[in-house]
């Protein structure tokens, strides 16, 4: 597999979200709008891409019995710096995204696409999978975000389309399963063509 | 009285899946029969309260007194994954027959987000350790009751006719997303 093929894959074909159905709860949970989403996206991005460098670079030295602590101290660090950093520069999408931040660790993507790829992997072929793979994570969550927020209240990325309230339930907990549901089986559809 | 509104708002009005969207892998994953889901609620019971017993104390009398809060995610994580090992090794020995119901479940924990999520939303609500030990059983209920509803509905949705592309987890988002709905209906509870 060329490192194009390795890096497009997980926009569309094996999407975290959409395809994998992988890391379900920061989908759901943050993607009240397009904005939420992105920010999202690109943070777990960050942490896939650092992850799977580092592990791709130590796989050799950790004992196959530890490596899934190992995986998670790693993971948990640069959750801590995203953390940090967000804290620090942008504190009103820190605020918006709460608990969700400290769970990328938990997100199953990320340990995923350890285990499956990076302890298996080159170096540059891991980020280049860290790097599709949260990008289709991020985009997953910008157009479910974008669902949304257009349906909830009118607006994309806070730019108001259609004037007036709209179904606000989109916003809420309820619309927020049945947008991924329709998603999901839209992207099957696109798919088995 | 205050214990009251906790459980209340923990199982009815903010609960733990359909409102704040924790733990939906297990939700989506294991709630296909009525008896799985009531094992993987046991587990995520036992898990969950004694986590946030540890957690809480690491927190207060470890983090804090040092001023490291900011390693909380990381503690916490390998605290959540030392303890689930740990429950599985002694499990095995002690109770073969606890161990044999709730066996499957217990390393799948692990990366239940619903685990490390109400630890630190102890730590965030800023509860003593009871009312984070009340928190956590409230939260666990609430997971479960949503689990059975919900597999309960399932069992009746594999007899139905679903149109091919909704088939499996589409629908089934879907009727998350109603069940929430109903849910929505307690808001205003407490």
């Amino acid at each position: 597999m060329n490192q194009l093929q390795n890096f497009t894959k997980g926009l569309l074909k094996e999407n975290p979200i959409l395809v994998l159905v992988l890391g379900t709860c920061p989908t759901l949970g943050v993607t009240t709008s397009a904005m939420n989403g992105l920010g999202m996206g690109l943070a777990t991005t960050f942490v896939l891409i650092m992850s799977n460098l580092v592990i791709s670079l130590v796989k050799d030295f950790i004992p196959d019995k530890v490596r899934i602590p190992s995986f998670i101290v790693i993971i948990a660090s640069f959750v801590t710096v995203v953390e940090l950093v967000m804290q620090g520069f942008m504190p009103a999408l820190f605020e918006q995204l709460g608990l969700f931040i400290p769970l990328i660790v938990v997100n199953c993507i990320v340990l995923g696409r350890a285990e499956a790829f990076a302890s298996k992997n080159g170096v540059l072929s891991s980020v280049v999978d860290g790097f599709g793979m949260g990008l289709g994570f991020a985009l997953a969550l910008t157009v479910l975000g974008s669902v949304r927020e257009l349906l909830g209240s009118g607006a994309i990325f806070s730019l108001k389309l259609i004037p007036g309230d709209l179904m606000l339930v989109f916003v809420l907990a309820p619309g927020a399963f049945i947008a991924l549901g329709y998603l999901i089986a839209i992207t099957k559809k696109l798919n088995s063509k | 009285m205050e214990y009251i509104i906790i459980i209340i708002s923990a199982i009815f009005v903010n609960n733990i899946v359909l409102a704040q969207f924790l733990g939906i892998c297990p939700f989506i994953g294991v709630s296909n029969k009525i008896s799985t889901s009531l094992g993987m609620g046991g587990a995520v019971l036992f898990v969950i309260t004694l986590a946030t017993i540890v957690t809480w104390l690491v927190q207060y009398y470890i983090l804090q007194p040092l001023g490291i809060q900011f390693l909380q995610t990381i503690a916490f994580i390998l605290i959540i994954a030392g303890l689930v090992q740990m429950v599985e090794i002694i499990l095995k020995k002690v109770s073969p027959g606890l161990y044999a119901a709730l066996g499957v479940f217990l390393p799948l924990i692990t990366t239940n987000c619903a685990v490390l999520g109400v630890a630190i939303l102890t730590i965030q609500k800023e509860f003593s350790l009871m009312e984070g030990v009340v928190f956590a059983i409230a939260n666990s209920v609430g997971f479960s009751f949503a689990l059975v509803i919900f597999a309960g509905i399932r069992e009746h949705l594999d007899l139905m006719e679903v149109p091919a592309g909704m088939r499996g987890v589409p629908i089934a988002l879907v009727t998350a997303g109603i069940l929430a709905l109903a849910f929505m209906g307690f808001t205003g509870l407490v």
